[in-house]
């Protein structure tokens, strides 16, 4: 029982106690965050292609399938390190079902029969995932998660007959209607905020709705909650379902965007950097998971060309990511948000701390 | 064993049938119709020869993490790339000096000294806070797996084996008949029978230090509430640190052996992280004898789902953690 109020995240608890304070609509009184939606908005304007796609496009897909990660973690105290899986999981299906250079495995359907069933599947594939690791409870969630993103990993390197084995499906087939090629770098960014901003909302509702705050209960305690008469394993199981639908709706963007799936994007690191996302940016709230994706991408994309600036081998990546992320671990449980929080309140010390409230 | 077949009669039944049935497919001369139905008596035992070795390096890497996890609740996910540093090690040290028993006691001396670092400079840091310590091992897994790329390369390393190790032996197990009547036998690797047998005297060594000394009554103490452990005056940072030590030798003792009998490699790792996960996992956590038990029947389903089935071979040992979380969600030999 201990494990689980260790997993929980401090901030936030409270959310449940102050129910008449809660805004109706988030951030609506906050002039920053109308600048980000607008400038969001006018990006296209303002980017050319390979910053609308390549750093864009991609921070809004990692940061959907670390809002998932975000989700289980913040508001169900459980670290699910397969949500990537769940994502890949989809992204193969469309492959699969869609259209595709292998036309020995994939179907021909169109894009819109391929991507129902795809998230279909997938969200069973992620609750079923979840059925699993609920038997269990705190740092074992953890393991089995890693466990069945590992064998989900080894499994497509091995299948020929579905997956393809280590090369992977290649030049998956993207919607065109409307006489619109909806891959084209403009539209298929306004697809991607689309879904993105879908999802924040939706764990932002949530997050607010009974059911989410039942779920916050079960997280501080299911003892209580399961005397009250929640049954908590349903309620993190239908947590695990949400969450599994959400990364699977990144995964379909994912695999539109690279036209491709290999195991590569399923690989055991690749799960790794979604949690790594979701902690730097900080599990707390939904907006932690999208910056987190943007240091991410920013990193990974620049690090390279920095690195050999300053006189290093530029091949370290991976290792500075690895220790920007203990560093967070180390000195800041809340992520760059946590950081960021902590220091507004060192400059408006005087203020009275209701002021900002909790989210 | 008795209260066991007392309480679950049907339960037991099953396994003495199963018992039974693997020893006859072992001993037994195969009948034409079987070897027809599922192939030839020498595959299926290479198979579960190759099982049972292959259980014993596991063995050594889940025994660590599983001591480590039982007394100090830390998952270790770091546990992999203590076994790759063994095996660079050991490596780095056969090529060095050509002895192969000094890579062995290198190895476990660095990996221990790692442990020892961590265990002092990280974790004791952040003491009880599992969560926490879990995220930092993970994040050490990423350091790690980049300072090893850097300085050993994504080349595969194999550790040689010593001379007086190479070449099969033949057993006592007959794989075939001769058309004349003469019983063929099966040839099997020394080393890995060698390898095999120093796990098994490890991990009965590790039983006895565990039940028969005063350390070993701490460490189980430890197991089952550390604070009161820690309240009668047990020096327990001491301890935390000695079993940090061993359990990270034993992963260094294991990369030697895993890059002797297979190769080291980036990404191998993650592999033994997976292997001992699932291995704990189905055995159940902190468990000694359940990483035994655990670590052969993964052995024996990846080798045996690689021969016989071998697209899906990683689902069956996925199949088999499902269907112990499914029924024994605590692993099969945890308390609790």
């Amino acid at each position: 029982m201990s494990l689980t109020h260790d997993a929980r995240v401090p901030v936030r608890t409270a959310s449940g106690v102050q129910r008449p304070a809660l805004r109706g609509w988030p951030e609506i009184d906050n002039p920053a965050a109308w600048i980000v939606a607008i400038v969001l908005l006018i990006m296209p304007l303002i980017a050319n292609g390979f910053f609308l796609i390549e750093i864009f496009a991609t921070t809004l897909i990692l940061g959907t399938i670390a809002l998932s990660l975000m989700f289980l973690a913040g508001y169900g105290g459980m670290v699910s390190l397969m949500q990537l899986t769940v994502a890949g999981f989809a992204a193969y299906m469309v492959a699969v079902f869609g259209t595709s250079d292998n036309a020995n495995i994939s179907l021909g359907w169109p894009w819109w029969l391929a991507v129902p069933m795809a998230l279909a599947l997938a969200t069973a594939f992620g609750s079923l995932g979840g059925a699993l690791a609920v038997r269990t409870e705190g740092i074992y969630t953890i393991m089995i998660t890693l466990a069945i993103g590992a064998a989900f990993y080894y499994f497509t390197n091995q299948n020929w007959a579905i997956f393809n084995g280590h090369t992977g499906i290649n030049n998956v087939g993207t919607p065109r209607f409307w006489g619109v090629n909806w891959r084209a770098d403009i539209p298929f960014y306004y697809i991607v905020l689309g879904v993105a901003a879908l999802c924040y909302f939706a764990v932002e509702y949530i997050s607010r709705a009974p059911f989410g705050l039942a779920l916050q209960g079960v997280r501080d305690n299911p003892r209580r909650m399961a005397a009250l008469g929640f049954n908590v394993n349903a309620h993190r199981v239908a947590a695990y379902a949400f969450a599994s639908f959400v990364a699977a709706l990144a995964g379909v963007l994912q695999v539109w965007n690279y036209r491709q799936i290999s195991p590569g994007s399923v690989s055991v690191g690749a799960c790794i950097d979604i949690l790594i996302i979701a902690i730097v940016g900080g599990i707390t709230r939904p907006i932690g998971p999208y910056i987190g994706a943007l240091i991410f991408v920013l990193l990974r994309t620049f690090a390279l060309d920095f690195l050999v600036k300053i006189g290093l081998d530029g091949n370290r990546f991976r290792l500075l990511i690895g220790l920007g992320f203990l560093a967070i671990v180390f000195w800041s449980s809340d992520g760059v948000i946590g950081l960021w929080q902590r220091w507004r309140e060192r400059l408006s010390t005087p203020r009275s701390s209701g002021g900002r409230g909790h989210g | 064993m008795t209260r066991f077949v007392e309480r679950h009669p049907a339960w037991a039944l099953i396994v003495i049938i199963a018992i039974a049935l693997a020893l006859w497919l072992i001993f037994a001369v195969w009948p034409p119709g079987l070897e027809e139905a599922i192939g030839r008596k020498r595959v299926f035992l290479n198979a579960v020869f190759n099982g049972i070795t292959l259980g014993g390096l596991y063995f050594l890497v889940a025994s660590g993490f599983t001591l480590i996890f039982g007394l100090m609740r830390n998952v270790n996910l770091a546990h992999g790339s203590l076994y790759l540093f063994g095996g660079y090690v050991g490596y780095a040290i056969s090529a060095s000096t050509g002895s192969w028993i000094l890579s062995f006691i290198i190895a476990f001396i660095l990996t221990a000294l790692v442990g020892i670092l961590l265990q002092v400079i990280v974790f004791r840091r952040m003491e009880g806070q599992d969560l926490r310590q879990t995220m930092v091992t993970i994040g050490l897994s990423i350091v790690f797996a980049d300072l090893m790329l850097w300085a050993a390369g994504g080349d595969f390393y194999q550790i040689p084996t010593p001379s007086w190790l190479i070449g099969p032996i033949e057993l006592p197990l007959i794989t075939a008949l001769k058309s004349s009547g003469e019983p063929v036998y099966l040839r099997y690797p020394l080393v890995r029978l060698v390898i095999f047998a120093a796990s098994v005297v490890i991990g009965i060594a590790m039983w006895l230090a565990l039940n028969r000394t005063r350390i070993g009554m701490i460490i189980r103490a430890g197991v089952d509430d550390r604070d009161i452990l820690a309240a009668t005056g047990v020096r327990i940072q001491v301890v935390f640190v000695l079993v940090f030590a061993l359990g990270a030798g034993l992963a260094g003792i294991a990369g030697v052996v895993g890059g002797t009998f297979q190769s080291l490699s980036p990404g191998e790792d993650i592999r033994f992280l997976l292997a001992s996960l699932v291995v704990v996992i189905v055995g159940g956590m902190g468990s000694i004898p359940g990483a035994a038990l655990g670590a052969l029947i993964i052995g024996l389903a990846e080798q045996l789902g690689s021969v016989y089935i071998p697209t899906y071979a990683i689902v069956v040992t996925f199949l088999i953690m499902v269907l112990v979380l499914a029924l024994r969600p605590q692993g099969l030999l945890a308390r609790r």
